[in-house]
């Protein structure tokens, strides 16, 4: 009784590390079937975070510092958005330029706008409703019960996105515009719309990732909250090659290894070390999945 | 990077000012880069309340008044070091951006070998500095075999060993290597003879300085004149084309990284291995020096030689931002922000090219 208990508090915990980088990955594996490399990624939460902090903490109300990330991390994705799909420039030397920016930013605003050095949560910072309804249910309850509102949504949006890509004519548009955009624009398909369109999309995740990161798994914003969760993030789309669910699974194994992690702090691991282990296992598994199929395919492109 | 092209050299009988007036569209670009991005800084500043011209003052006061040069030659040197790390591998198009992991692993090599390996005091000093590349030059090699076989993008695997990398510098300053007694997760400090020496009248100006200028020149020689940098530019022009070409990929992607990583650790080194003579957690990540050297590359776009000038800017901006901070409380990451705006600037000037396509084309609509 007691072992399934704990058993089941670890799946929750994993579920908890996995919803940011789900959602953040699921924009990523977006952009990659619509053929933009996105990885601003980790720059977007990490913007999406302090903005979800910083409004919900003057409103006072958690869904405004949610919406408040969103918009505004969509409003930053039009950088990448209009530069590299409608003005050519290089993807990844813009991503490299966003990416600083949240940073830099951030941390500018944290000290001169909010006065605070290294962490923001001031008393009353409302964090984001969990899921208390459940708690009578068997099995969900204890999954659930203590997670916020947008875990569901993080695990939910990667099969929506599968279905929509799957069986929808958008979908089907979306999916042409990647695998050949001169084919697709034959079709009378716009291609460059749909990209930036796709772009923005991955940055209202990235915002509801944020809101997750800072509103959920914490509730506070800490500089460089994100630590590499963008990143991961990346790694996770490459994985999966674009496929949403693939990605959330691909999530699911990073979640499982922080959440790992905070358990071997629990028993007196320097932190140092539980907090390299994600990345690591993320790297390894990405390293021998592409390699295996790589070798499968035949010669290395 | 590849982006820039090499303009044929103009003939020798040209005059100084019609040389100059050629260049100028060449060197257009980069200077509205900085002056948009001391623009935005200015707008910035006065959003803060304060008044850019005070705020620049500052900036260019805590960065090259007497009391601070001295310093700021050190954190050049470190910039110059990790603007190197990011241009040779650029050069073939991939992008290191796991320098501060390579720094961290060249400085905690070298506090190893300073600390622990009983070496003879003439020896010690080149020991610390092989080691720290060696481990700087093997973790930045890792990312090679990855891309070539198993095809993770270079820019991906470097990013993930840095994490990790960065962590278990972190835990070995803390624990096994830890200064014990002292509340600051730092080593010991070296002994006398692992201290890279000063130049006359200088603190933090030392011996480092001139290896990394070293390597400048030996960059600058290998690319423009040699065989080997030829392939390098050529794999990043047209990967198939210079495989097809004879040229090894896979092998030059190792050279390339390696060397890389190999400079990054030697950067390592030399902040360890000046004032305080210490490896102190977080000293080497926090002031930046990897995007500073990024953002570096970047501006000096496909020309090493401009290097130096470009990491003489960032670190105005980076140590200036310190200075900033500290004589009218505007937070230094300001020096980041600016940053971020130069490589953003660089990478969106193709809006001037799509700008020129449209209105030639609208000038030809019979054509299309």
């Amino acid at each position: 009784m007691l072992s399934s208990v704990l058993t089941l508090s670890f799946v929750a915990a994993v579920l908890t590390s996995t919803a940011p980088v789900a959602l953040a990955a699921l924009g990523g594996a977006l952009c990659g079937r619509a053929g933009v490399f996105n990885i601003a990624l980790e720059g977007q939460v990490l913007w999406a975070c302090f903005a979800a902090v910083v409004v919900a903490a003057w409103t006072g109300s958690v869904w405004l510092g949610v919406l408040a990330a969103v918009v505004t991390t969509t409003l930053l994705a039009s950088v990448l958005a209009v530069g590299s799909v409608r003005w050519h420039a290089d993807p990844i030397i813009v991503a490299v330029g966003v990416n600083l920016l949240a940073l830099g930013l951030t941390g500018f605003l944290l000290r001169s706008l909010l006065g605070a050095s290294g962490t923001y949560a001031p008393p009353g910072l409302p964090g984001l409703p969990d899921l208390a309804l459940l708690r009578g249910v068997p099995v969900l309850g204890p999954l659930l019960s203590g997670q916020s509102v947008l875990v569901p949504v993080a695990l939910l949006l990667p099969l929506a996105a599968a279905w929509w890509l799957a069986r929808t004519p958008a979908g089907l548009r979306l999916r042409g515009v990647g695998d050949h955009p001169a084919a697709a624009a034959s079709l009378g398909v716009p291609v460059t719309r749909y990209q930036q369109a796709t772009v923005h999309v991955a940055g209202a995740l990235c915002g509801l990732a944020g809101a997750q990161l800072a509103l959920g798994n914490v509730t506070a914003f800490t500089e460089n909250m994100t630590a590499g969760r963008g990143w991961v993030a990346v790694a996770a789309v490459m994985l999966a090659v674009n496929r949403p669910v693939g990605v959330l699974l691909a999530c699911l194994l990073f979640g499982a290894a922080e959440a790992w992690g905070f358990r071997l702090q629990g028993i007196g691991l320097p932190q140092q070390l539980t907090d390299a282990a994600p990345y690591l296992v993320t790297l390894v598994v990405l390293v021998v999945v592409r390699a295996r199929r790589s070798s499968r395919q035949g010669a290395p492109a | 990077m590849s982006a820039a092209p090499d303009s044929p050299a103009p003939p020798a009988t040209l005059r100084p000012a019609d040389r100059l007036r050629l260049a100028a569209p060449q060197a257009v670009v980069p200077l509205g880069a900085v002056l948009v991005a001391l623009a935005v800084g200015a707008v910035v500043m006065l959003a803060a309340g304060v008044d850019p011209v005070r705020g620049y003052d500052a900036m260019v006061r805590g960065a090259l008044g007497v009391s601070s040069i001295d310093f700021s030659v050190a954190a050049f040197t470190a910039i110059l070091a990790m603007s190197l790390a990011f241009a040779v591998p650029a050069r073939m198009g991939e992008y290191n951006l796991g320098g501060d992991g390579q720094l961290c692993v060249g400085g905690i090599a070298a506090a190893v070998v300073a600390l622990h390996l009983p070496l003879p005091a003439p020896l010690l000093l080149p020991a610390c500095l092989l080691a720290a590349v060696v481990a700087g030059a093997l973790l930045a090699a890792l990312s090679a075999p990855l891309t070539t076989r198993a095809r993770v993008p270079v820019i991906i695997s470097t990013l993930l060993l840095s994490t990790p990398a960065v962590a278990l510098t972190s835990y070995l300053v803390r624990f096994p290597l830890a200064d014990r007694g002292s509340g600051v997760p730092q080593t010991p400090r070296f002994p006398d003879a692992a201290h890279l020496p000063a130049l006359p009248g200088t603190q933090y100006t030392n011996l480092g300085l001139l290896l990394v200028l070293l390597v400048l020149v030996a960059v600058v020689v290998v690319d423009g004149r040699t065989p080997l940098g030829f392939e390098l530019r050529a794999v990043g022009a047209n990967r198939r084309f210079a495989a097809y070409g004879g040229v090894s990929v896979p092998g030059l992607t190792l050279g390339a990284l390696a060397s890389a990583g190999a400079v990054a650790g030697l950067a390592g080194a030399v902040v360890v291995m000046t004032q305080p003579f210490r490896f102190v957690d977080g000293a080497l990540t926090a002031p930046g020096y990897t995007f500073a050297g990024i953002a570096a590359a970047l501006l000096a776009g496909g020309r090493p030689a401009l290097l130096p000038l470009t990491a003489a800017l960032f670190t105005v901006l980076q140590v200036g931002s310190t200075g900033m901070e500290r004589d009218i409380d505007l937070p230094r990451q300001l020096g980041q922000v600016l940053q971020a705006v130069v490589i953003l600037v660089l990478a969106l000037r193709t809006v001037a090219l799509t700008a020129t396509a449209r209105r030639a084309r609208r000038r030809a609509p019979e054509r299309s």
